[in-house]
């Protein structure tokens, strides 16, 4: 949509809750923005689909009260987001309004805020000089955003090769100052600030070459880190029933993991999750840097109760400000909870457009949307050799926790690690509830990221994380066994087998996320408790009765657990670590 | 919205269905109430001149040349501090014989609050019943629902919650409730001496299913007023919103929408939401909680309704009976406060976590013994310790008629774990063991 036409308008010809058909006076594009105009205010809104003069727009707004033959504005752009400095520690609405600068208790109807603090200023130093090439996404200056270095690029809509005409000098400027002017082929000057625009929809594919992912992203919970990483530029989801943990599990890893920037987008649910950001974030200590959480994250908070149409743009927002900030050479880690509401976004409009439905009344193109927004996420080397990285964590809110849906069945042939939430390990409480056996994660398949691992951890490592998922699939089955054999129908080998598993689930794979040391458990600490567990399991154990099984094992796993409390090899830590092995030490003098 | 100075009556109607009608008129605005052949009817979709009406007691008996006269308003109620103590209809008309109301009109089902702008839920509602306040919290500015058979006494424990609860009004919204329900309710607040605190409006089974839905816009457009502008404590009462859901289907049927799943429109999820997203805590202290019911066929929680509610609401209560006990019990295992984290261990003993979480693991266990004893096999003396533990701790914890203080909760757990295990069974952090611990 670059060529330039005269504003198009239109009038009001149909309202079916948020769904508004608009009879056009002259040219508009599919996706288009538009606004409507009740009373004084304007209601913004999107060309979904498009019959002769009609435009059928889904408005994100409440249509209470819209009249036939309202008008119309017509926008010439499709839904774009705003980039520039200022963006971090913001919190934003699905279509990148400034939710903390709203006036009013309540989000007024047309309520529209800038993006960006245009009044600021920020110290530029350039980066290029005059008459320097350049190409779309090149590095011209930088800015400190929060210590973070913030680069000012050429605009990405830009194409060709292009010289630099004349930059600034190093010194204060507010975003809208001109800081650069660029000349193309044809000799037009193009005046450059440090904001941008770019279309939500569109992928930003400004990179030189998009590897498979290959170095880890340490996230400190144990379960996720040992049996199946996440790696930098990777993408995973969750499903999980409600109640299964979800949302404390999310919030961890936002915590927690090893990012630069960590941009949450809060689709679709509870407000009061958001609330616990903008309280929490601000106090609590990023675990990489030491400064507040809340500097190196953004949140996109569309609520369940706000508008359905802006909350299928928030998704889009969110991944668009990861696109930004990748090119600038950072670490992003973007969660999104929850896709489905997302999906369920897309099928309200569908049903309302009367679209053939797919499964569940779902639109038929969901896996492709969904596929789509999930490649978008990745590893890259920038044009200048640089590297940036979008992790990509999904999650799925699957109707009536079956896993049979079409959200969850789209996902799983786009995701590449699975974080399946049991119920039966919630409602006993094992948390975070993910399931060790059914979860996967496909990266450790990688011969690229098992040579990471192998000098990341130790030479050994993967056949560490083979050996304790096999001791795991192990214990279910001797528990099973027992089950259905009676204590004493099995030999006391299966006691032992099960009780194995119990201690590697309860200290290495059980996490208390409200525990302020056992909350995050890092990489090395991680191994070195994953070793002492498998050296401990190690013992050739012999016990005469399956009755001693039990109360022995509930005993190590009683000092672990106090283990996992204290400060890492505190002498608290030690002096639990010594009593562990004079228990185990007594077992084997048994024999 | 504009007021109109002429209002046009229109006599021609082009299409009546069961619950619908259309009429070609002009400059009507979307959501505007209407009143055809004189019952209340609202504008639920435009196209050119052609505006489709819900009628809400159905059109039975309405003639193709009805009068139809649009009031250039959506729905609306009047508040004012007059609110309280009254009984109202699906419309906010007073029906228990009072005067009418004087307050300032507002329309109703409003704009969200700005996240921004709420605080973080940080006091706890303490009802007294352990199967709630030990392991299922409360905080104001909660939402949260009673998932229950319909056989189960949902409605007496939701009256106990709302009275023992400090707030400053509870308002009901009942939907589609029994007559003897609402009596129920009235005499219990009557007794407890509460009216003067307590709104209620009320559709019951026998109004028209449609009317429903005005039913929970109409009760927290009332909460709203309370709790913004009043700085009040409000607690919702929303019994039952299975029936609500219910009537949002058959609303969207009439519409030829398609369904999704369980026969519900597919916008259930953000109609639910945009209900139970009005619970809120402002800064100033003023406060919206949701307590709800939605009842289940069957206990089936995977039913599109309770699982809609599920991911919406925070967190949900079980009911149970108990057959060791013969009583009912709030279910300790798929019971879930999720706000509690908030104030448990810190509005209250700072052991409470470490207690909640080893008697739920204690009564797993024991669950997990009870399964073996049934298949016959024998049970260790761990197993058969379980078992004893799990019935005095229904009976003395989570049974719905105890009534005690958090403390005085937390104390009879430690007692109960003294009396049927060893310190290294219960497994809980060293520092609470070495205080709590009951020295034999």
């Amino acid at each position: 949509m670059t060529t330039t036409r005269s504003i198009t308008k239109g009038k009001v010809a149909g309202i079916i809750s948020n769904l508004v058909i608009v009879e056009a006076d002259g040219p508009f594009a599919q996706n288009e923005i538009c606004f409507i105009l009740a009373g004084r205010t304007k209601l913004m809104a999107e060309v979904i689909k498009t019959e002769r003069n009609k435009a059928y727009t889904q408005v994100f707004e409440n249509t209470r009260g819209l009249c036939i033959g309202s008008e119309v504005e017509f926008s010439g752009h499709m839904l774009e987001a705003t980039l520039g400095p200022g963006l971090l520690s913001g919190n934003y609405d699905g279509l990148m309004n400034n939710l903390s600068t709203m006036e009013g208790i309540f989000i007024r109807r047309g309520d529209y805020t800038p993006t960006l603090d245009t009044a600021g200023k920020w110290d530029f130093t350039p980066i290029v000089s005059d008459g320097d090439k350049v190409i779309a996404g090149d590095w011209i200056g930088e800015v400190t955003e929060n210590s973070i270095s913030h680069k000012i690029m050429v605009p990405f809509v830009l194409e060709g090769d292009l010289v630099v005409k004349k930059i600034v000098v190093s010194g204060s400027y507010t975003i809208n100052d001109v800081v650069a002017v660029l000349t193309d082929q044809s000799g037009y000057e193009i005046p450059v600030t440090m904001t941008q625009k770019w279309p939500v929809k569109k992928s930003l594919t400004l990179y030189k070459e998009k590897p498979r992912p290959f170095t880890m992203m340490e996230t400190g919970v144990r379960t996720m880190d040992i049996l199946n990483p996440m790696l930098l530029g990777g993408t995973g989801f969750i499903p999980g029933p409600f109640g299964s943990g979800k949302t404390v599990l999310q919030q961890s890893i936002s915590r927690q993991a090893e990012a630069d920037i960590v941009i949450i987008a809060a689709c679709g649910e509870r407000a009061n999750e958001v609330v616990d950001l903008f309280t929490e974030f601000p106090e609590l200590d990023d675990p990489w840097t030491g400064r507040k959480l809340m500097e190196r994250t953004i949140i996109i908070a569309n609520t369940s109760n706000m508008p359905v149409a802006a909350r299928e743009a928030s998704m889009y927002s969110a991944m668009t400000l990861a696109e930004y900030y990748r090119s600038m050479g950072l670490k992003i880690l973007l969660l999104a909870d929850s896709t489905s509401r997302w999906a369920q976004a897309l099928r309200e409009m569908s049903n309302r457009l009367e679209e053939l439905p797919g499964p569940d009344a779902f639109p038929m193109d969901l896996p492709s949307s969904i596929s789509n927004f999930y490649s978008r996420a990745g590893y890259v080397y920038l044009n200048n050799g640089h590297t940036g990285s979008i992790t990509f964590i999904g999650t799925v809110s699957p109707a009536g926790g079956n896993l049979k849906e079409p959200v969850t069945e789209s996902t799983k042939k786009v995701a590449r690690c699975f974080y399946a939430l049991s119920q039966q390990r919630a409602d006993s409480k094992r948390y975070p509830a993910i399931d060790p056996i059914d979860s996967y994660s496909k990266y450790l398949e990688y011969p690229e990221f098992q040579k990471t691992l192998a000098t990341l951890i130790s030479p050994d490592w993967v056949e560490k994380v083979d050996k304790l998922k096999n001791m795991l699939i192990r214990g279910k089955e001797a528990w099973e066994q027992i089950n259905i054999l009676g204590d004493d129908g099995v030999s006391v080998d299966f006691h032992i087998t099960f009780w194995q598993s119990e201690v590697i689930d309860a200290i290495l794979l059980q996490q208390d996320a409200f525990d302020e040391i056992d909350a995050r458990t890092p990489l090395l600490r991680q191994k070195y408790m994953t070793d002492s567990v498998m050296d401990l399991l190690d013992f050739p154990f012999h016990f005469e009765s399956f009755d001693e099984v039990q109360p022995f094992f509930k005993k190590i796993i009683g000092k672990y657990k106090q283990m996992n409390y204290s400060e890492f090899e505190s002498k608290a830590f030690k002096d639990f670590e010594d009593e562990i092995l004079s228990i185990s030490e007594g077992s084997k003098m048994k024999s | 919205m504009r007021m109109k100075i002429f209002q046009k009556i229109y006599t021609k109607l082009e299409r009546i269905t069961k619950a619908t009608c259309v009429v070609r008129a002009e400059n009507v605005g979307y959501e505007e109430l209407a009143t055809v052949d004189g019952r209340a009817a609202q504008v639920v979709k435009i196209l050119g001149d052609e505006v489709t009406l819900q009628v809400f007691k159905g059109t039975e008996g309405i003639p193709t040349n009805a009068e139809v006269i649009f009031t250039g308003k959506p729905p609306t109620l009047k508040v004012g501090e007059d609110l309280a103590g009254r009984f109202f209809n699906a419309y906010g008309q007073p029906i228990d014989g009072g005067p009418e109301l004087e307050g300032e009109e507002r329309e109703i089902g409003g704009p969200s609050v700005n996240p921004v702008k709420r605080k973080q839920p940080s006091e706890l509602i303490a009802t007294g019943i352990a199967g709630i306040d030990l392991n299922n919290t409360l905080v104001t500015g909660q939402k949260i629902p009673f998932f229950a058979d319909p056989d189960q006494p949902y409605n007496q424990v939701m009256a106990m919650v709302a009275l023992s609860a400090k707030a400053d009004k509870i308002i009901l919204g009942g939907m589609g409730l029994l007559n003897d329900d609402f009596l129920f309710f009235r005499n219990v607040f009557e007794n407890a001496g509460a009216i003067h605190r307590i709104i209620s409006f009320v559709n019951t089974t026998e109004d028209p299913p449609v009317e429903r839905l005005l039913i929970p816009d109409m009760v927290l457009t009332a909460a709203e007023f309370f709790a913004v502008d009043k700085h009040e404590k409000v607690l919702v009462l929303l019994t039952d919103m299975t029936l609500y859901a219910d009537a949002l289907s058959i609303v969207s049927n009439r519409m030829d929408q398609i369904p999704s799943k369980d026969s519900m429109p597919g916008s259930l999820y953000s109609d639910l939401a945009r209900l139970y997203e009005k619970a809120v805590q402002f800064e100033d202290g003023g406060s919206i909680t949701i307590v709800a019911v939605t009842t289940l066929s069957g206990g089936d929680i995977t039913h599109a309704i309770p699982d809609n509610t599920g991911y919406i609401t925070e967190g949900q209560l079980f009911l149970r009976r108990n057959t060791d006990i013969g009583k009912v019990i709030i279910d300790p295992f798929r019971s879930l406060s999720r706000l509690k984290n908030l104030v448990i261990g810190k509005k209250t003993r700072a052991d409470h976590p470490q207690v909640m979480n080893a008697a739920i693991r204690l009564y797993a266990d024991s669950v997990n013994a009870r399964t073996k004893q049934e298949n016959g096999f024998d049970l260790t003396s761990y197993d058969q310790r379980t078992l004893d533990f799990a019935k005095d701790y229904a009976e003395k914890l989570l049974a719905i008629d105890v009534n005690i203080s958090t403390e005085k909760m937390l104390d009879i757990a430690w007692d109960l774990f003294a009396s049927y295990f060893s310190i290294e069974e219960v497994a809980v952090k060293k520092e609470f063991s070495d205080l709590y611990w009951p020295s034999v």
